[in-house]
């Protein structure tokens, strides 16, 4: 990262400070998380006599057991990993013909293409969302896959990156894959989108962690247990039961966020370098 | 090659509009074939103030939501643009709550102000704050919903900033540092304006975001106490899915388009400041 900020020697008092504050400024994001770790260890009696004992007597995995009894959470982690994995493969091979045809070709009613792409840039799902319900619901297909990841199939935001990455790379790469006698399939999917890798992994990894994550779509496109997405299952830990358990609501959790938090680990310069192409 | 991805996003993204723009000129329970109503959805939902309540308390929130962010996220930019793995560390920290469900943000947050055994209770108590239960509280709720949301977007804000400051060239703050501008000044008159467009950015995306707040009212507050942090998409979700009225929910949605729309307006100058389409 640039230091810009740093361009200028500090004095030894104001290093301590900056020190301080960046400590703090950690402890701000670690501490809910480790409360959240920490209190998924603890047993039901333990937090009722005393909530806000930092540790566990004993790290107890009574909770996580509790946890897999109560929902079924290899399967509901297996439906939603196929549905992310699956958007987020679908965005991308819609996402680079798309791009290719508003960047590189010349036809009738170009402008009017690239005018709805950016459109539907700036209309969230959330506003969409009754009619294309109420549509599912008519042909009767609420409650599956299809209502899940056919209306995120097509990403506004995929093809506008990869139209800006083509812009960037020089015609005479498809002109000469045209005069091998390359179809614009094979220049699409074998000449450009090697060259486009680091946006489309970045592409793949954003929708993938947006789509495995969220709550709102799922929640409104399905009534039952059949096609049943994680975080709705761990939102519904907190809502069955008497009384709220919050050391299986933790454990849920963690066996939610662990899988990202991972992912964000390993590939932290992805995520990163994707949500600053979006600016 | 085009055709797909146009006749998905028009069939997903622009037809829906117009089909919620009729739809709100019925009256439909989903049971009973609809009736034509004219533009009584929009009087009942204008009537007592409650769309105007909704309206602001939408705006309120994404008001509380932006600043946060946007002070928070400047703050530790400059905080953490320096060398070494600590501030390396301490930047992924933010940002990983951004990566992190919703889900998983609302209900650690649930716990951490629970007016039980929640330790944000006891930590204000040792303060001196009388002890009150944050998020069944009217006043509070809404302001609480708001804190989480910054907790979750800063790390956001953060990194864009971090990119606005590396177009920051060194060699003008080292000049200024030889004229004898002292950190606030360099800060002020040199950083400040060459982030303006950043920050106007960052500014708009965060606005929009917000305004799509659902996941956080839904887990932690159902729109309640006393519809404090009733918000907008919630209260689309509830017309349809509780009160069963698909009138009432698609006027709603119609308004909270056009609203969104005036914020996309100043998300397309924001992006024109900073030259790019």
């Amino acid at each position: 990262m640039a230091l810009a900020g740093a361009a200028v020697k500090e004095g030894r008092g104001r290093t301590a400070l900056v020190l301080a504050l960046a400590c703090l400024a950690a402890a701000a994001w670690l501490v809910p998380y480790a409360w959240m770790v920490l209190t998924s260890f603890k047993t039901l009696p333990e937090i009722v006599a005393d909530p806000t004992a930092p540790l566990p007597k004993h790290f107890d995995t009574g909770a996580y057991h509790e946890v897999f009894a109560t929902i079924p959470v290899g399967r509901y982690m297996a439906v939603t990993t196929v549905m992310a994995v699956a958007i987020a493969a679908a965005q991308i091979l819609l996402a680079l013909p798309a791009g290719y045809a508003l960047a590189k070709l010349r036809f009738v009613g170009h402008r009017f293409a690239f005018g709805i792409v950016v459109a539907c840039l700036l209309v969230p799902a959330q506003a969409t969302f009754v009619p294309v319900f109420l549509f599912f619901a008519h042909v009767r297909l609420v409650d599956t896959m299809t209502a899940l990841v056919l209306p995120f199939a097509a990403s506004a935001l995929g093809t506008f990156l990869v139209r800006q990455a083509l812009l960037g790379v020089p015609d005479e790469i498809i002109e000469a894959a045209r005069m091998d006698g390359a179809s614009e399939w094979t220049i699409v999917y074998r000449v450009l989108a090697p060259l486009l890798k680091p946006t489309l992994v970045s592409l793949f990894l954003v929708s993938f962690v947006f789509h495995y994550n969220d709550y709102f779509w799922p929640l409104v496109m399905t009534t039952g247990d059949s096609v049943r997405t994680l975080p709705l299952g761990v939102a519904l830990l907190r809502e069955q039961g008497t009384g709220v358990r919050w050391h299986i609501v933790m454990a849920g959790n963690v066996v939610l966020s662990l899988p990202v938090l991972a992912l964000f680990a390993v590939a932290q310069q992805h995520l990163v370098r994707a949500v600053r192409a979006r600016s | 090659m085009l055709g797909p991805t146009i006749a998905l996003l028009v069939g997903f993204f622009v037809v829906p509009i117009g089909v919620a723009a009729y739809e709100s000129l019925f009256s439909w329970d989903l049971l009973t074939p609809p009736r034509y109503v004219g533009g009584a959805n929009y009087a009942a939902l204008a009537a007592h103030g409650q769309l105007l309540n909704i309206a602001l308390r939408t705006l309120g929130y994404s008001v509380l939501v932006v600043a946060g962010t946007m002070t928070l996220g400047l703050a530790l930019a400059l905080l953490l643009d320096r060398p070494g793995r600590l501030y390396a560390f301490v930047r992924a920290c933010v940002f990983s709550a951004y990566v992190v469900s919703w889900v998983a943000v609302a209900l650690l947050w649930m716990w951490l102000l629970d007016g039980n055994g929640g330790i944000v209770g006891r930590l204000l108590h040792v303060l001196g704050a009388p002890p009150i239960a944050i998020l069944g509280d009217p006043r509070w709720a809404l302001p609480a919903l708001a804190v989480v949301g910054v907790w979750k977007l800063t790390g956001y804000a953060m990194i864009i900033f971090l990119a606005g400051l590396q177009a920051v060239p060194r060699s003008l703050l080292e000049a200024a540092a030889l004229d004898g501008a002292g950190a606030w000044n360099r800060f002020r008159h040199v950083t400040m304006p060459l982030l303006a467009p950043t920050a106007a950015f960052v500014a708009t995306t965060s606005l929009v975001t917000s305004f799509q707040a659902f996941d956080v009212v839904r887990i932690m507050t159902q729109g309640g106490p006393a519809r404090s942090t009733e918000l907008f998409v919630y209260a689309i979700y509830e017309q349809i899915f509780l009160d069963l009225s698909v009138g009432r929910a698609s006027a709603l949605t119609v308004v909270f388009f056009v609203m969104l729309l005036a914020v996309a307006g100043l998300q397309l100058r924001a992006w024109r400041l900073r030259g790019q389409p």
